[in-house]
């Protein structure tokens, strides 16, 4: 007789301490993550306190899962030493394209990171804490919703909790369908009723941030790391990794792969490892065309630029980042590029908040160039028109959605010119051009 | 004329428990356009009125939040919001095969509804599960790994459950008022 399985057996190459490799538990249910272990850490980082707390997660070398790579212990410890009231708030707004991790924690395992959330709201004495959820993620509000009433229910959450002495209220806040809310100071701007449209910095959110009070903005998966962090000792998470880069990373590969998931490797895992030990390789085991290494604002790299560590420094040497470490693959004879720069640069023009000129007008320049291509007007020149526009944008705008829809473009531009070229030619033939000149360059 | 509109007694209570988690009542203006939206099935010129009042802001501030956001629904949307991904690993995995089956079931163009209010098509960005792409969203329910013989079914069926469920309170009217 076969008896079911209950464990996953996870690639020898991956390291889990994240992710659950327990099937048939549901750990949305209070019960079942107390039997696991969960909320022990709670009572660790009373014994430690919260000068305890800040040392171990500043040795822990924990950077911020968001995409940005910011030192946590050092963004808590940027709190002002005054008296006004602080925000915990938790950016669970997963958007960028090619994302799929912070959902893993919201809908099946969200004591992980309502734990985080109680022990970083304890450190850095926050109040209340906000949980700025994707409004299309209808599941993971659910979860989510249904996972702080159980605390509040338990006495986790409210007075006294535990007999601590410490108060906390957690809210979940949801977003409508505005990808810019990602951005913690549009994010920030959402949850005071708002339209999301990032704000200047300096002040910082740690000064002024949400209704005007200091406010910490962290990812959903930093806050999940955290109670692990305790477990293990800052130390010792650090040294899962690699310098600079501690712990682990949840990775996630899609697109044209064998095996496509959300996976857990050590920080400085080889991208073409991940890619092949746990994607599996290319779908028919045909050529890589190109890559997306951590969402679709992250510039692509061609298939000789992932033998790469996937941190937050290991993808300087290709000229992109690790993002959100959840790479979409797509094969050569699969794949057609021009559509693909189409797609990306729609969600960039659609998803501008409009208040930058370089931003909400450059977009639409790199979205019309496209476009233009798309049926069948494109010309050479138009590929240098795109890496002109993308320049313009750089670093003249409010926040990094500019550099985030520029940089994936100047790096089709540059790196894929030869597909690009070959593209203009067949949409020209397919829309009946052939015969005649390409049109006119568009007036500028 | 429009008819005047007023929440029920229970989205009173859940906007009176909403007013408590923040410390300006415009913070809970999303939360209560979504209660809003989900009383009325959209936010139609009174129903913003109505918030406003409820929240004592300005209209003009419930308007601009209620036009900045793509899930805060300034017109009428059918029965069924199908909402396919059209995004780079959704395209990669057929999602453009799934918008063409759905055109030309519905008779739709993306951003469309059907006169008889039971169908709303749209295609959007993203939904951050592209490790089963392709993926759409009915309404709030996922669909993943999508297959253009399980899509074609699924239309089917959802087409029988519109003959019997009708269009969304008020299609008529709010089509009518709409255009006016
Ligand atoms: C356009 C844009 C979109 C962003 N989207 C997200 C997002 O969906 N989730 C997220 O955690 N961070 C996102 N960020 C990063 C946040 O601004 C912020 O750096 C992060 O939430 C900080 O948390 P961390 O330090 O834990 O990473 C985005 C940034 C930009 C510029
Ligand atoms: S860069 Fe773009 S998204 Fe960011 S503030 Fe400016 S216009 Fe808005
Ligand atoms: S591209 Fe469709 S879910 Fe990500």
């Amino acid at each position: 007789m076969s008896t079911k399985p209950t464990a996953y057996t996870p690639h020898p190459m991956e390291k889990r301490v994240l992710l659950r490799d327990h099937l048939g538990v549901d750990f949305t249910q209070l019960e079942n993550y107390l039997s696991h272990g969960g909320f022990k850490m709670w009572q660790k980082a009373m014994e430690l306190g919260r000068d305890g707390v800040l040392a171990e997660v500043k040795a822990s070398g924990l950077r911020g899962r968001g995409g940005a790579g910011f030192p946590t212990g050092m963004k808590w410890s940027f709190l002002p030493k005054d008296e006004r009231p602080r925000y915990l708030v938790v950016n669970a707004d997963e958007g960028e394209p090619g994302t799929f991790k912070d959902r893993y924690f919201l809908e099946l395992d969200p004591f992980r990171q309502l734990e985080g959330i109680l022990i970083a709201a304890y450190t850095i004495n926050a109040h209340v804490s906000y949980i700025y959820i994707r409004g299309e993620y209808w599941k993971s509000k659910a979860v989510t919703e249904d996972a702080i009433a159980q605390l509040y229910k338990a006495g986790w959450l409210g007075k006294n909790i535990q007999g601590s002495g410490f108060d906390l209220d957690v809210y979940m806040q949801t977003g409508a369908g505005a990808y810019i809310c990602g951005e913690e100071t549009a994010l920030i701007e959402s949850i005071e009723g708002k339209p999301g449209m990032p704000r200047l910095k300096p002040p910082f959110p740690a000064n002024i941030g949400v209704f005007g009070m200091p406010t910490i903005v962290n990812n959903t998966e930093t806050l999940a790391a955290v109670p692990v962090i305790l477990e293990m000792g800052g130390e010792t998470w650090a040294n899962l990794g690699t310098p600079k880069n501690g712990g682990t990373k949840l990775v996630g590969v899609a697109g044209h792969v064998k095996t496509p998931g959300l996976f857990e490797v050590p920080m400085g895992a080889s991208m073409r490892d991940v890619i092949f030990n746990l994607g599996g390789g290319i779908t028919d085991d045909r050529e890589i065309l190109a890559i997306i290494p951590g969402g679709s604002s992250c510039p692509f790299l061609t298939k000789d630029e992932i033998d790469v560590a996937m941190d937050f420094d290991g993808l300087k040497p290709v000229g992109s980042m690790l993002g959100t470490a959840c790479i979409t693959v797509m094969a050569e004879g699969l794949t057609d590029l021009l559509t693909v720069m189409q797609r990306v640069t729609a969600f960039y023009q659609h998803e501008s908040c409009g208040q930058c000129t370089p931003c909400r007008q450059g977009t639409g320049w790199l979205k019309a160039i496209a476009d233009k291509m798309d049926e069948g007007l494109g010309e050479d020149e138009h590929i240098d028109l795109l890496i002109s526009a993308c320049n313009q944008i750089e670093g003249n705008t409010i926040c990094a959605h500019g550099e985030a829809a520029a940089w994936p473009i100047r790096s089709i531009a540059k790196k894929f010119r030869p597909q690009l070229e070959a593209a203009i030619r067949q949409r020209a033939t397919a829309h009946g051009y052939v015969a005649k000149p390409l049109a006119a360059h568009p007036a500028a | 004329m429009s008819e005047p509109v007023a929440f029920s007694a229970a989205t009173n209570t859940k906007i009176a428990e909403l007013l408590g988690r923040y410390p300006r009542k415009q913070g809970a203006l999303i939360p209560t356009l979504y209660l809003a939206q989900d009383e009325f099935g959209w936010l139609k010129p009174e129903v913003m009125q109505l918030v406003a009042d409820k929240l004592e802001l300005p209209l003009a501030s419930v308007l601009a939040t209620a036009m900045f956001y793509t899930m805060l629904y300034k017109k009428p949307v059918g029965r069924f919001h199908v909402q396919i991904c059209t995004n780079v690993s959704c395209y990669l995995l057929g999602s453009d095969e799934l918008m063409a089956i759905a055109q030309q079931a519905l008779g739709l163009a993306p951003g469309e509804s059907t006169p008889d209010g039971l169908f709303t098509l749209e295609a959007v960005q993203c939904l951050c599960a592209c490790d089963r792409a392709p993926t759409l969203q009915i309404n709030k329910d996922d669909y993943f790994k999508v297959t253009p013989a399980k899509f074609k079914e699924l239309l089917a069926q959802l087409k029988t459950d519109g003959v019997k469920l009708g269009p969304p309170v008020g299609w008529l009217a709010d089509q009518h008022h709409a255009h006016a």
